[in-house]
């Protein structure tokens, strides 16, 4: 399964995609077939800050809730509402189903991500697939 | 023992088929330091009719054949016969939760009706399958606000009972969710000039009781406004479900927690009864407590299933909305029969019939005795005050075979000889003219109770 | 090949709408005498208070009623019917004198703020249970009050929290092994604890290395269910107990797998500081589809003090009474005194057996347990070698080589005319099937299940698809929870069909 080798990864299955300003996170297509059918996603307000590593929303499959970890720290420009009424964009297509888009507080946290290929092994050991 | 299927023999095949000696091997992991040696110290093993014989004992001991006058958050109502005879079936008294659909649709589809009547009922948007009662429902419906708002203090109605209201204190105190009383006006009301000073930026709900502990209707819209202009949630609780047949719902509130046991539960010495929390789409993530929908199976046909799972302990843990897990599903089943059996008429005919007997009971108090708290609706509890000490007129009465109304002073001291006094359809006209007429005899004189009359042990 | 199902069979059932697809205006179930005092003019009196409308609820015949609800029950599977074979749930047969005992004219209209002297009865039904459970648990004293067992979890982290406050300050984390049950980490989380996680070892119980390093001052107490959720009984309690104890911390025990022990061994002599107890579960009162439960909690003499109020206490007189004055109490967990009508009904089952009856009654449990686990061995993947008590964890380690989970199995199994037993839980097994029969199954009950766990692992590798596409037999398919949590649908409206 490929993964856009323009983005970065975390361990815990998030994706940024950034200009060195502003970055747009989801979710990876491992992510979303892990949890199966997703249901709802919660996603912070314009405006609120997130801090790379801790959790700023989270997302629901029926019977499982996953936290969403920031990749990055910044302030939250855009939310995707379009995941509000249709959550199964996400497993329709995680890598453009994007969930927020914020300004980069310090672009250099994306430095100690993984790249798509880094993450695509990563996965493979994770039991992925 | 007769309740286990199993014969010497079968017990002895088992132990064969495992591979072990004895029963004592099964429990060879337990440390030996630790076996019990000895029977239990419980009582001998009773057969079937000796048990009945205790229970019925136990039943005269409690007497019965009296009249009753109390109400304060626990109301004697009719039970229709049928409620019985249905919940007895044993696919729903001995059913496990519904977690597996296919083989509990008839659990499913009797709590969905329940949420939509509750939903009608209360005129909120949706509802949940029970909290344990109206207590506890008001306590997670405040928790509910905090959430949502994201602010921490709650400003509490006086006039809320106040066993609701120490059951509140207890889960608050441990969520740092500081509790500011608005006291009561001379109508019995929420005092609205005391309620909009206590209101602050910091408020995350004002919750209030309609009708109230006293049986007076507060003036809900005039509460939500204040609430709602500080960006408050408001959270009506009501104990006296038969209200609602009458009584215009509560509208404005964000969240209604319920106390439903008034719908066909027995009053049963204090439980089990049944809460249920109302509100307003929006807020239905935030909801505690189980939530069934409606949805289809892999012919298109409709079915029902539990939803918005995530919400609860089994899935969310430490982060879930509440640590419920059972609930009072078969009592929620007793109040949807009784719902079902009243429904739409008659409903509202037995909220007349409870209006009419206050009424008539209000009005002949009043001619002996002063009926407090005028100036404002009430359903179908009133308070009574008189110059004699309600403990001493209870114990009196008593003799009569009729159970008077609840003492007041130990709750609200300020109010002196006070007594709240409830009349259902179950009330007779010859119980009221009865108790009028006893408590009348002493009025005029003062008597204080005794230590026997007072029931409460006090160190 | 299709295998013989010999449990259950299709048969024509009725199909039922909604009721209120039923209703129809002038149609009445109910009717109230005459009144007995004078009318009133209720918008004279209510104003702007009365209630116009009662908007869609139903009005429908009595016959309606009996026939809508007596063929939605023939939809459900129940106890009644055959096993349930749910862990932890311990489904046993709920006794029908109880009922009938709880019925009693006496009991069942008794206001709770009726005089003590026409409460007697009642009263002393509150003290023998609370005589009965104290001797059954070991311990010293116990509240009824809690309604269920995740608020007794509740009551007993309070309980807690005002004892560590009374002996300097409350600490702050509770220690939760990976293995509890979702109130655990809930409760703690409610009562404004912090929760850490306790690995299991390699057996699936309490690693004792790593709780010697996780405990110290801060953390206020230990939550353990003995037997664990994999039915195995820690036995290292003894260590856990002295670890916990050294350093201040309390250990609260789970009663959620009392099935085990009750007559065998009593956790206020290993060690347990406080309980609950799931009446539900143990004590035979009926699940009704969900409740109402019973949780009351045990303690050891030194908590007494912060019992929720009141406390049932004998008076001078010899009377039974509630004490309200109790200045260190951590207040009331719910308004009056309990799920009284279970208390009534656990009782009627404790004198129903005894204290030979109740070891019985474990024993039998336990016994059935084994079986089962000897039954299924080889056909299920057993993830702990270690004896079980009234429970066994299988995982379907061997089946998900197919593409086939738990959850698919159970539905299989409702093929064969029973009900699922626990999937996915405890997680520290992927894949869970948790089994506990309780004593109420027959071996003839228990030989089915086995039979039929067996055709299925059978049918997984010679035909996964028809585990994968169960169940085939029952009214509805699998339905589609996905739309159910999408787009929720919580009541019906009259638009809907």
């Amino acid at each position: 399964m490929p993964y856009p080798s323009d983005f970065k990864y975390t361990k815990e299955h998030e994706w940024i995609k950034s200009d060195g300003r502003t970055a747009t996170i989801g979710i990876t297509s491992y992510a979303q077939d892990s949890l199966g059918d997703i249901v709802f996603v919660d996603l912070p307000k314009p405006g609120s800050e997130i801090a790379a590593g801790k959790t700023f929303g989270s997302v629901e499959s029926v019977k499982a809730v996953s936290d969403l970890y920031a990749p990055a720290s910044g302030a939250v420009a855009e939310v995707n509402g379009e995941l509000a009424t249709a959550p199964e964009k996400i497993n329709k297509d995680a890598h453009s189903a994007w969930m927020v888009k914020i300004t980069l507080k310090d672009p250099g946290e994306l430095n100690s991500l993984m790249s798509a290929a880094d993450y695509e092994k990563f996965v493979a050991e994770e039991g992925g697939h | 023992m007769r309740y286990l299927p199993k014969s010497p023999a079968d017990r002895e095949a088992l132990l064969r088929a495992i591979g072990a000696r004895s029963i004592d091997d099964l429990f060879a992991s337990i440390p030996a330091e630790y076996k019990l040696d000895r029977d239990l110290k419980v009582p001998r093993q009773m057969a079937e009719s000796e048990i009945v014989d205790w229970f019925r004992e136990r039943s005269r001991e409690n007497g019965d054949g009296y009249a009753t006058f109390l109400g304060a958050g626990a109301y004697y109502h009719y039970r229709p016969v049928i409620i019985d005879s249905l919940i007895s079936r044993g696919e729903f008294l001995t059913a496990y939760t519904p977690y597996q659909a296919e083989i509990s649709q008839g659990t499913l589809q009797s709590i969905f009706e329940f949420q939509s009547m509750i939903c009608e009922l209360t005129g909120m948007e949706v509802a949940n399958a029970s909290m344990y009662d109206g207590s506890t429902a008001a306590a997670e419906a405040v928790m509910m606000a905090v959430r949502l708002t994201g602010r921490r203090s709650v400003v509490v109605g006086r006039s809320l009972h106040p066993e609701y209201r120490e059951v509140l204190a207890t889960y608050a105190f441990h969520q740092q969710m500081p509790l500011s009383l608005a006291g009561f006006g001379e109508n019995g009301r929420v005092d609205l000039k005391a309620l909009e000073q206590a209101i602050t930026e910091e408020t995350a709900c004002v919750l209030i009781q309609s009708p109230n502990f006293f049986g007076t209707i507060e003036d809900v819209a005039a509460v939500a406004d204040l609430a709602h202009r500080r960006g408050a949630m408001l959270v009506v609780s009501i104990a006296e479900a038969v209200s609602l047949g009458i009584v215009e719902p509560p509208r404005q509130a964000d969240v209604i927690a319920m106390e439903a046991q008034s719908f066909g539960v027995p009053l049963g010495f204090g439980g089990p009864y049944c809460g249920v929390i109302a509100t307003r789409e929006q807020f239905v993530r935030q909801m505690p407590g189980r939530l069934v929908g409606q949805t289809t199976d892999r012919n298109g046909k409709r079915g029902f299933v539990l939803t918005l799972a995530t919400r609860e302990q089994h899935i969310r843990r430490e982060k879930a909305t509440s640590n419920i897990c059972t609930n009072q599903a078969l009592v929620a089943l007793m109040v949807n029969i009784f719902m079902t059996v009243y429904g739409k008429i008659g409903l509202r005919e037995l909220a007349k019939q409870n209006l009419a007997k206050a009424v008539y009971a209000a009005q002949q108090f009043g001619k002996h005795a002063k009926v407090l708290f005028p100036g404002a609706p009430r359903f179908n509890e009133f308070v009574v005050e008189t110059s004699e000490d309600p403990h001493a007129i209870n114990s009196r009465i008593l003799g009569h075979k009729i159970v008077g109304g609840f003492p007041l002073k130990k709750f609200y001291p300020e109010l002196g000889n006070a007594a709240l006094w409830c009349c259902t359809e179950m009330t007779t006209r010859t119980a009221i003219d009865t108790a009028v007429g006893l408590v009348a005899e002493s009025e005029g004189s003062v008597k204080p109770a005794t230590e026997a009359d007072v029931e409460e042990v006090t160190r | 090949m299709t295998h013989p199902t010999r449990k259950a069979t299709r048969h024509v059932n009725q199909n039922e709408g909604l009721i209120f697809e039923k209703s129809s205006p002038g149609k009445a179930a109910w009717k109230l005498p005459p009144l007995d005092v004078p009318e009133v003019d209720t918008k004279a009196l209510l104003g702007s208070s009365e209630r116009k409308d009662l908007g869609n609820l139903p009005e429908v015949s009595e016959i309606e009623i009996i026939r809508h609800f007596t063929r939605l029950s023939t939809w459900n599977y129940a106890i009644d019917l055959g096993m349930y074979p749910l862990g932890s749930c311990t489904m046993k047969y709920n006794p029908r004198v109880n009922e009938v005992v709880s019925r009693f004219d006496g009991l069942a209209n008794a206001h709770p703020y009726q005089p003590g002297k026409i409460s007697q009865g009642a009263l002393r039904i509150i003290r023998t249970i609370s005589d009965c459970l104290i001797e059954i648990t070991g311990m010293d004293a116990i509240t009824l009050q809690p309604a269920a067992g995740a608020h007794g979890e509740m009551t007993g982290l309070l309980l807690v929290r005002a004892y560590q406050q009374s002996k300097g300050h409350p600490r702050k984390r509770i220690l939760i092994p990976d293995s509890a049950h979702g109130t655990n980490p809930a409760t703690a989380a409610m009562v404004g604890y912090a929760v850490e996680n306790l690995k299991s070892n390699a057996q699936g119980m309490v690693d004792v290395g790593a709780l010697a390093a996780q405990m110290n001052e801060d953390v206020a107490a230990l939550m353990l269910t003995n037997p664990n959720t994999l039915g195995v009984f820690e036995q290292d309690i003894h260590k856990i107990a002295d670890i916990m104890h050294a350093k201040g911390g309390l250990l609260y025990m789970d009663g959620a797998n009392m099935n085990a022990l009750v007559g065998k061994v009593r956790p206020g002599d290993f060690g347990v500081d406080l309980m609950h107890l799931n009446l539900h579960k143990t004590f035979s009162t009926p699940h009704g589809g969900g409740g109402p439960g019973s949780g009351p909690v045990a303690i050891k003499k030194m908590l007494e003090p912060f019992l929720p109020t009141p406390v049932l206490v004998t008076k001078p007189d010899g009377t039974l009474g509630f004490d309200y004055h109790r200045p260190q109490s951590v207040g009331r967990v719910r308004a009056f005194y309990g799920n009284f009508g279970m208390f009534v009904r656990a009782l009627a089952y404790t004198l129903a057996n005894g204290p030979d009856g109740l070891r019985q009654t474990t024993e039998d449990a336990v016994l059935n347990a084994n079986y089962i686990r000897k039954g299924l061995e080889g056909a299920y993947d057993l993830p702990y070698s270690t004896p079980s008590m009234h429970e066994v964890v299988f995982s379907d380690k061997l089946q998900v080589k197919k593409g086939v989970r738990t959850m698919d199995i159970a539905k299989r199994l409702i093929d064969y005319g029973f009900h699922p037993y626990t999937t996915a839980f405890p997680l520290i097994v992927p894949g869970a099937l948790m089994i506990e029969p309780t004593e109420s199954e027959s071996k003839e009950e228990m030989d089915l299940f086995i039979e039929a766990m067996r055709f299925i692992a059978e049918e997984v590798e010679e035909d996964p698809e028809m585990v994968l596409t169960a169940p085939h037999t029952t009214r509805v398919s699998r339905l589609d929870e996905v739309a159910a949590a999408r787009k929720p649908v919580l009541r019906w409206k009259p638009s809907h069909s």
